[in-house]
């Protein structure tokens, strides 16, 4: 069989088809190099702080994959629960933490609800000023979650899954799907055909593109994200912080330099870069959320493609034609669930059925009814 | 910075602006079926190359916009009234 797209999901897939089906015959095809989408753009948060059961649980099943992962790869995929902390600045916020808090500890995940002086103890650098435009009330702490290595998790699952006689095939970019009577039967490549009983999707990003190929139009809108570090500092932020009243989050990676992230820019994009303004939202959230960033100089910013699926929860399942499968429309969210994404993905194609940690994210769930709207405000691509 | 052709304003830039989506999309009539409601509020082309799109001038004249432009270069290539024509 043949997966598309070598970045953490695909790797993950391949790595647990060999080790839990039995499947090693399985090519993995990346038309760039192994990691170098959106795996090795993002802002390496993993959490699995969900409402809604079906999101839940999936996350949670990553959250527990994770924390087993360097020692299943035998790679050092540097996961540090060093906490997930979601600050809030209003009652109205605190009730809507508190009610996701308490569906999380029904569901098995740990939350902590704190107050405004626990946070402050935890995070003294935030703003506790009587000046402070947003008011720092209390937070809602993951302290499960926190960071992982991104490059090192693609290179971690692509050796072990090397080593369980997976193809990785780089530079080899799918131009076209070879379906007969309905049925998927192999991959044109811009290396020549690859005939394939099973084709699975994981191109988040340009899941529409893909599917575009094969006839399917997928509710999913494709959008740039943007991320951007600073200089490297001496250590200053033991956590991951995120800022509730506008959009902000950070992390400081290893090497000293605090990631930070928002929101997508708004419009469609294939750029992998997006554009000024938005970069001066985050920021300027940033520094009214801890003024000790005002004198800080960013390095480096970058832009990524999300798929952005019109519920804001993923796509994980089986498509109209038989034996292609998708892997997409994780909005903002896909590299905490990469683990766990894999997981369930590897079930779906060794079954030809879903796991019942993915049954609910089906491509049909659109048409149906069956959202998964943790925000409540669908539908519309700008959510997650 | 995108740089937007406002019909009524001229050009400004993108921070007076919000996008407001896939402009390919018209509003089903009183009658459409199930299917067709799917279609118009979940599923898009999603392009890769010219988008036609709708911007609202929200911090300048107000006006509803629609524009065409590429997705890989955001290169913008035209500007119409709401309810004008782009290939004009």
């Amino acid at each position: 069989m043949v997966i598309i797209g070598g970045g953490g999901h695909g790797l993950a897939t391949a790595y647990y088809l060999a080790k839990l089906h039995g499947i090693a015959n399985v090519a993995v095809l990346e038309k760039g190099w192994l990691g170098g989408g959106n795996t090795g753009r993002n802002t390496t948060i993993v959490r699995s702080n969900y409402m809604l059961p079906a999101n839940a649980h999936l996350y949670e099943h990553s959250m527990k994959l994770w924390e087993g992962l360097s020692q299943d790869l035998n790679f050092n995929v540097m996961f540090s629960q060093r906490g997930v902390l979601n600050l809030y600045h209003s009652k109205a916020q605190a009730d809507a933490f508190a009610r996701r808090g308490n569906a999380m500890r029904l569901n098995g995940i740990d939350a902590v609800m704190l107050s405004r002086n626990e946070v402050r103890k935890m995070v003294p650098e935030l703003d506790f000023s009587d000046r402070a435009r947003f008011p720092i009330n209390g937070g809602l702490l993951q302290l499960r979650g926190g960071t992982a290595r991104h490059d090192a998790v693609a290179w971690g699952y692509a050796r072990a899954a090397d080593q369980r006689g997976v193809d990785i095939i780089q530079n080899c970019e799918v131009t076209g799907f070879v379906i007969e009577k309905g049925r998927v039967a192999g991959v044109e490549t811009t290396r020549g055909k690859i005939a394939a009983g099973k084709v699975a999707m994981a191109v988040a990003g340009h899941s529409g593109q893909l599917a575009r190929k094969a006839g399917l139009t997928l509710p999913i809108e494709s959008h740039v994200l943007q991320a951007m570090v600073s200089e490297p500092l001496k250590p200053l932020l033991d956590t991951v912080v995120t800022f509730g009243a506008g959009h902000f989050y950070v992390s400081q990676s290893d090497k000293g330099g605090l990631v930070f992230g928002g929101d997508i820019d708004g419009y469609n994009s294939y750029a992998q870069r997006g554009n000024l303004p938005m970069l001066e939202h985050v920021v300027s959230a940033g520094v009214s959320m801890m003024p000790c960033l005002s004198r800080l100089r960013m390095l480096r910013s970058w832009g990524g493609i999300v798929d952005m699926s019109m519920d804001g929860s993923p796509i994980i399942g089986k498509t109209p034609i038989d034996g292609l499968y998708i892997n997409g429309g994780w909005c903002y969210g896909g590299f905490k669930a990469t683990p766990g994404s894999g997981w369930v993905y590897a079930h779906t194609i060794a079954n030809d059925a879903p796991h019942r940690l993915n049954q609910a994210f089906t491509l049909e769930r659109f048409a149906n009814g069956r959202l998964i709207d943790e925000r409540g405000a669908g539908a519309n691509p700008a959510l997650h | 910075m995108l740089l937007i052709k406002c019909p009524w304003c001229g050009q400004r830039d993108m921070i007076e602006f919000t996008h407001g989506g896939d402009a390919t999309k018209i509003y089903p009539k009183d009658d459409a079926t199930a299917q067709e409601w799917h279609e118009f509020v979940y599923l898009r082309d999603n392009p890769r190359g010219a988008h036609d799109e709708y911007w609202h001038h929200v911090a300048g004249c107000r006006q509803w916009l629609k524009l065409r432009r590429d997705t890989t270069t955001h290169d913008i290539l035209a500007t119409a009234p709401a309810d004008g024509d782009l290939d004009i």
